[in-house]
């Protein structure tokens, strides 16, 4: 036993070295396990042999070292009785480390965390969702995780062999093709048979979820493989190479360079461009070296905010657009409203018609059917397939080699208007935060303002999306560091926002980041239950409720309805607001075990309860901080 | 289809002209609640501030421009509210209600915004 637990020790450290690498360089060695010998019969005292009941080495043992060999340093779940072999695994045998159990109350929060760690980390961590009822409670999860192009492993617990299913529940919970609900947004999928065919596709499908464009993959895992006593010998995990992302055609990107020096207004798009810290740098390096503005669609925190060329870029005026990693570049090019989509108008094309569109995306080289977030037919003069942040360094290379000291100047008296432009812009946004400036409900700029003031000095990271908030963060506080923006939720399923922003501050924890998050009050009345995941995980950070009473949308889309229809507008707030009565978030926090502060009306209390809430949240737990806000 | 809607505008503006002469006030405070009833507020904020939609206090434009607007605005701009919705005398209250709204701090006193 003792050599036993050596051996396995020494198989943890080779395994945490190649957590580290994963994300750069394939890991080394693949790893032999050893196993042990199911029991043999015992003999009682009176010499008659009984069956051994117990079983000290299930199979979940074996799966679990497959997990740790793939450096997951938490699972999250919502209990359940066709995961409960590998739950006791993880809690008993993996001493509940690397991965710590995350206890929560919804499949759907469960996903959704780990979509939120994965934009921090760069990695995914597990979920076990629990057959038929927690698959399909996870599936609006998995399916926003999937449209963000976010990695993430969900483990599938079903009772596979019919004949080992107890009873009628089980019978209910468990399905022939589990994973054929989340099949049409999960990039892979298998349903292991054996501990080595597990340890395979698990293998695999960290690999697949990681490889650009990333995603959720599932893996089955069947309740007797967990439960059942080892058998099979010789069983290893394989080693995981990981996929170099691809780069885009070296004379395709000769080609480009040749465009965007040549272009007297080029435009940068960025989408889900930035993977890791390197792509900001990189998308930095090539603006500055084109004098380039760049247009960043705040689905990954692409590019400074105060970078002088930042937000300048005219889709209008350009002679080249570049796009990276855009997911709709229709809608990048063209502008439409609600009411165009009920035929009252033809979209507009912004771009000029002899505009030189260019995209480079890994979205070209995978593609599905049935879900329709591949947005319209990108129409474009050159469509370069490959990743967007592995493309660009060779881009840099080729553009700079082509600028001449005549072109330089050119670039720089280019660069130096659009650093007037940004200045303006920043300039009339602080005007427009100004207006309603001591209004109640509060203006979300007035609480973008008062936010800022008091976690500028912090290391800070924002992991609400900003876009219900009129992007007043985006518009007045400093972006430059990768951490502090992970965009949204991709598929637009509300009831992403709580448990996302709790995975990320889960993963800003080991770093002490400051986790602001702007919970949206529909949002979070999805699955409030991870508010105690949070109090229970002790994962610190400062929730400001971005509380406008209602669906806010729409509200807004019932009343152009009805005013399209001359009927009474004042009924749009009819099943789409939240009052009568008003929720109280404070008293709900405090509920789950947060300390809750407001509700916060009057704008002069807004920086004493921020200034309060975040000496709770250094002291290491999450707090709420209710301020009842317009619209938006 | 531009020259449509100028078309469309510039008669509008002669007939609230008409219709409301040079020194309609309007009332500020029926204004108010009609704002907020008939969901003005959900795109602009509840002073007028802006928000989705665009800013309209303070100093909202003239009264018959804004009514002409409402009526008939910019192509995928806001949703057209008709006289069978609003009338022109509850948009003229809505007018004064918005030309009521106090100025705001100016940005240089706000040090917030000055960081």
């Amino acid at each position: 036993m003792a050599s036993e637990k050596t051996g396995r020790r020494g198989f943890l450290k080779g395994a945490a070295a190649g957590a580290a690498l994963a994300a750069q360089a394939p890991i080394a060695a693949a790893q032999q396990v050893r196993v042990a010998a199911k029991p043999a019969p015992e003999t009682t005292a009176s010499g008659e042999k009984v069956e051994v009941l117990t079983n000290e080495r299930p199979g979940a043992d074996f799966m679990l070292e497959v997990i740790k060999s793939l450096g997951i340093e938490y699972a999250t779940a919502n209990p359940s009785s066709s995961c409960r072999g590998l739950h006791e695994s993880m809690v008993n045998y993996g001493g509940n480390k690397n991965p710590e159990l995350l206890t929560c109350c919804h499949e759907e929060s469960s996903v959704a965390m780990g979509h939120g760690f994965a934009k921090i980390e760069g990695k995914p961590i597990i979920s076990m969702v629990h057959g038929t009822v927690g698959t399909q409670h996870g599936a609006m999860a998995i399916y926003n995780a999937y449209c963000d192009r976010v990695p993430h492993i969900v483990i599938l617990g079903n009772e596979t062999d019919a004949t080992a299913r107890r009873s009628y529940v089980e019978w209910t919970h468990s399905a022939q093709d589990a994973a054929s609900i989340i099949r049409d947004y999960t990039k892979w999928d298998d349903n292991p048979a054996s501990l080595q065919h597990f340890a395979e596709s698990m293998v695999r499908a960290y690999k697949i979820a990681m490889t650009p464009p990333m995603g959720p993959v599932a893996i089955i895992a069947s309740g007797k493989l967990q439960e059942e006593p080892i058998e099979e010998s010789n069983l290893r995990i394989p080693k995981l190479s990981m996929t170099i992302p691809p780069q885009g055609d070296a004379g395709a990107i000769a080609e480009l360079a040749k465009l965007l020096v040549n272009a007297e207004n080029p435009v940068i798009v960025a989408g889900r461009l930035a993977r890791t810290p390197n792509g900001t740098k990189l998308l930095v390096e090539l603006a500055e070296t084109l004098q380039a503005p760049v247009n960043d669609q705040r689905n990954r925190m692409n590019f400074p905010t105060k970078h002088p060329l930042y937000g300048v870029g005219s889709i209008a005026n350009a002679d080249v657009i570049l796009a990276l990693e855009v997911e709709d570049i229709y809608m990048m090019t063209h502008r439409m409203s609600p009411l165009n989509r009920i035929g009252m108008g033809e979209p507009r094309r912004l771009a000029k018609e002899n505009a030189k569109l260019i995209s480079i995306s890994c979205l070209d080289l995978f593609q599905r059917t049935n879900y329709q977030d591949f947005a319209r037919y990108n129409e474009v003069d050159m469509a370069i397939a490959g990743d967007g942040e592995a493309t660009l360094p060779s881009l840099i290379e080729a553009c700079k080699k082509l600028i001449t000291p005549d072109r330089r100047r050119a670039l720089q008296e280019r660069g130096a208007k659009l650093a007037e432009a940004h200045k303006k812009m920043e300039e009339n946004n602080r005007q427009l935060a100004s207006q309603g400036w001591d209004s109640s409900p509060l203006t979300t700029a007035r609480v973008s303002a008062e936010l800022w003031a008091q976690i500028k000095n912090e290391d800070w990271s924002l992991v609400g999306n900003d876009a219900f908030f009129s992007r007043w963060p985006t518009r007045l506080w400093n972006f430059d560091k990768h951490y502090q923006f992970i965009g949204g939720s991709g598929g637009e399923g509300v009831g992403y926002g709580a448990p996302a922003a709790v995975g990320a501050a889960l993963a800003n924890k080991k770093y002490g980041r400051l986790t602001i998050n702007i919970q949206n009050d529909g949002d979070l009345n999805y699955a409030p239950g991870v508010l105690w995941t949070a109090v229970h995980h002790k994962i610190p950070m400062l929730n400001i409720m971005h509380n406008n009473r209602g669906y806010h949308q729409e509200v807004m889309f019932v009343t152009t309805m009805a005013t399209r229809a001359n009927r009474d507008p004042s009924r749009g707030g009819i099943g789409t607001k939240l009052i009568e009565p008003n929720i109280d978030y404070a008293t709900m926090a405090k509920g789950y075990g947060m300390q809750g502060i407001g509700p916060i009306t009057d704008p002069k209390d807004v920086a004493p309860a921020i200034r309060r809430a975040l000496q709770i949240v250094k002291s290491g737990e999450p707090v709420m901080v209710d301020t009842v806000t317009q619209g938006r | 289809m531009k020259k449509f809607f100028l078309c469309i505008a510039a008669t509008l503006l002669f007939s609230s002209v008409a219709a409301f002469g040079q020194n309609a006030q309007g009332n500020a405070e029926n204004g108010h609640k009609i704002f907020l009833k008939n969901g003005c507020y959900s795109c602009h904020g509840y002073d007028g501030h802006g928000g989705v939609g665009a800013k309209l206090a303070p100093k909202p434009i003239a009264a018959v421009a804004f009514i002409a607007y409402v009526r008939h605005p910019a192509p995928g701009g806001m949703p057209t509210y008709s006289a069978k919705v609003m009338s022109d005398a509850e948009l003229q209250d809505v007018w004064a209600y918005l030309r009521s709204i106090p100025e705001p701090p100016a940005v240089k006193d706000i040090p917030l915004l000055n960081q």
